[in-house]
């Protein structure tokens, strides 16, 4: 692993941000093969964790030659300590969103330089792999999401062997994301999706180093063996699959509270549900008497539940999967 | 819980006319020039109802949870409400709102929508009109009483805005920039409202003359230099908006302040007419210092 700062930008009264990349088989003539990004947003803590995972795994597998040669893999762990350290999801200054800057412009606003910087050590990778997290606080299934640019080969998304493989038509909201311009320039690129954001979830990190070690095995820039073995153990709740479902994100159904107050959910992510079933509860906040119960309005499987516990009237409690 | 979020609007009907005009302000709840805007014509029209033939709708709070909370984006996702329109009716509660708001004023005469700059930038008043519609938005716009219009580039990023959604819904809107963020600038609320009366004037919505400044210039973006900090630092500003500057002139200047050095002296590299300044003094490399509308 080589360590190395891959730009920095001066503030005011603190230390320059400087931004970190880690590199592995970075022989000389190496092509530049995947690169993998975690916290774009101060707050994307479990992004940040599974990098630090996964900077874990491929060192021990470049010690004992485990990753193929002439495949260059980099590693950006974090952009964002900046705000990541006064616990600021956005840029702590302006409180825009780097991953709404991309592709970035150099002589522009501070967050635009950011992101044309990064943007310049990411050109020429054949793979991104973003990790992110969702503007609706709330809990997913492990997920790779990828945007139908047009130019996007959905079946590489199979690589990551997770049960499911979203398709997005970007909003114009979205064509300033990071994952959107990296396959508009030219790469293949996904966005993996774990459970939590600002805090740690040991199981679903797991699940998402395992998902981008098979990612990394298919593309050849390691060995199936050796992403078996830093990826184990399975995660029997999401399981291996070697033909995911494939959908489109207006496709899952959504269930939207009509009361809001206190939220008491019955169901999570990953649990399969009948029709009618009760999914949540929302109750008066000061006489404690139920308003409202969320029943599924069809079978399916829950794919996203709200997060907290008050929910607002005609919000989203949930996303299933309709099966 | 306990409050259930709603969309105010102030209506004030006159004579028998259909002709609606539709003002609206507060999508960023930063931004509170609109407010003034608001109260100025409200009480302008309520003062000589006789004069009005028309409907005139005043939405002052699209987004009255920002408002509340000087939060520029909604408070519920954290999301830049003008990034999220037309909005969704099956959305959650941030979206739904927003469809709700579109179907309000779709189907108006003319729409203004007015914003403050954020809390950085003091803007002149201007008008900012897409390209693609300027052919029918800049003569509208120039009754406005506005110093400035900008015709711009059509940006993807800016599909998703009030203004661009109920353009291309048929409802031609002007956005109006003026002033900076959580603050009121008294004489460009004056001066906008009787732009809007002017414009009224014009739709035969309004029985009275009123007179504007006609010396409207329009630019388009090659006009525009941006000057961007290359230092991070304390910007002093030594011009406002609204003045002209010569090519090579100084406007402001970064300083260090533990060392007590100048570190970047920012100079105008075109003679134009100055027309945004910052206005917070800490600057990161690449903060937006100025704009001049080139000679
Ligand atoms: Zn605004």
């Amino acid at each position: 692993m080589k360590r190395q700062t891959l730009f920095t930008i001066d503030t005011i009264y603190r230390q320059p941000l400087a931004v970190e990349g880690l590199f592995f088989s970075d022989a000389p003539g190496a092509e530049p093969a995947v690169a993998v990004v975690g916290a774009l947003r101060g707050d994307e803590v479990q992004q940040m964790y599974i990098c630090s995972l996964l900077a874990g795994a491929l060192s021990r597998l470049e010690q004992e030659g485990g990753l193929a040669r002439g495949k260059k893999i980099l590693v950006v762990p974090c952009l964002n300590t900046f705000s990541m350290n006064i616990g600021a999801r956005f840029w702590a200054v302006d409180n825009t969103d780097v991953n709404r800057m991309f592709p970035g412009y150099d002589r522009g606003e501070t967050t635009q330089r950011i992101a044309a910087a990064l943007f310049a050590e990411l050109r020429g990778y054949a793979f991104g792999v973003h990790l992110t997290s969702f503007y609706q606080r709330g809990n997913f299934m492990p997920h790779v999401r990828l945007w139908e640019t047009g130019y996007q080969d959905a079946a590489l998304a199979d690589g990551f062997r997770l049960p499911y493989v979203i398709h997005s038509a970007p909003q114009p909201y979205d064509t300033t994301t990071l994952a959107y311009n990296l396959q508009i320039f030219g790469a293949q690129a996904f966005s993996v999706y774990s459970r939590n954001t600002s805090t740690i979830h040991e199981k679903s990190a797991r699940r998402a180093l395992r998902a981008i070690l098979a990612f990394l095995a298919a593309q050849g820039c390691l060995s199936a063996a050796g992403a078996e073995r830093e990826g184990a153990p399975a995660d029997p709740a999401y399981p291996d699959s070697a033909a995911p479902l494939h959908i489109a994100a207006d496709a899952l159904l959504t269930v939207l509270s009509t009361h809001g107050g206190l939220y008491f959910p019955s169901r999570e992510p990953g649990d399969s549900v009948a029709e009618g079933d009760a999914l949540a509860s929302i109750r008066d906040p000061f006489t404690g008497e139920e308003k409202e119960l969320v029943r599924a309005p069809a079978p399916g499987r829950v794919f996203f539940s709200h997060e907290g516990n008050l929910i607002a009237g005609h919000d989203v409690c949930f996303r299933i999967i309709q099966e | 819980m306990g409050e259930t979020l709603q969309l105010q609007k102030n209506r004030i009907l006159g004579g028998g006319a259909k002709k609606r005009v539709c003002v609206v302000t507060g999508t960023h709840g930063d931004e509170l020039e609109g407010q003034y805007v608001a109260y100025l014509l409200a009480m302008a029209l309520r003062a000589r109802p006789e004069l009005l033939d028309g409907i005139v709708d005043i939405y002052p709070a699209i987004n009255p949870l920002g408002i509340n909370s000087i939060n520029r984006s909604s408070p519920l996702s954290d999301l830049d409400m003008n990034r999220l329109f037309p909005g969704s009716a099956d959305g959650n509660t941030t979206e739904a709102f927003i469809d709700a708001v579109t179907r309000d004023i779709r189907g108006a005469d003319i729409c203004i929508d007015i914003h403050a700059s954020n809390i950085f930038l003091t803007e002149l008043p201007q008008v900012r009109v897409g390209e693609r519609m300027a052919k029918d938005l800049v003569p509208p716009a120039r009754r406005l009483n506005m110093p400035i219009i900008w015709v711009h580039a059509n940006a993807t990023v800016l599909e998703s805005t009030l203004a661009y959604s109920l353009n291309e819904l048929g409802t031609p809107t002007l956005v109006v920039e003026m002033g900076v963020g959580m603050r009121i600038t008294p004489a460009f609320g004056e001066q906008l409202t009787h732009g809007i009366l002017h414009l009224m004037d014009h739709m035969g919505m309004w029985g009275e003359k009123v007179r504007i400044t006609p010396a409207t210039l329009v630019g388009r973006d090659r006009h525009v230099t941006f000057l961007n900090a290359e230092s991070s630092g304390i910007f002093i500003a030594e011009t406002r908006v609204g003045q002209t500057v010569g090519a090579g002139e100084r406007i402001g200047f970064i300083a260090d302040p533990v060392r007590g050095e100048l570190i970047e002296a920012v100079t105008s590299p075109a003679e134009g007419l100055l027309f945004t300044i910052r206005e917070y003094p800490v600057v990161y490399q690449g903060s937006l210092m100025a704009r001049i509308l080139n000679n």
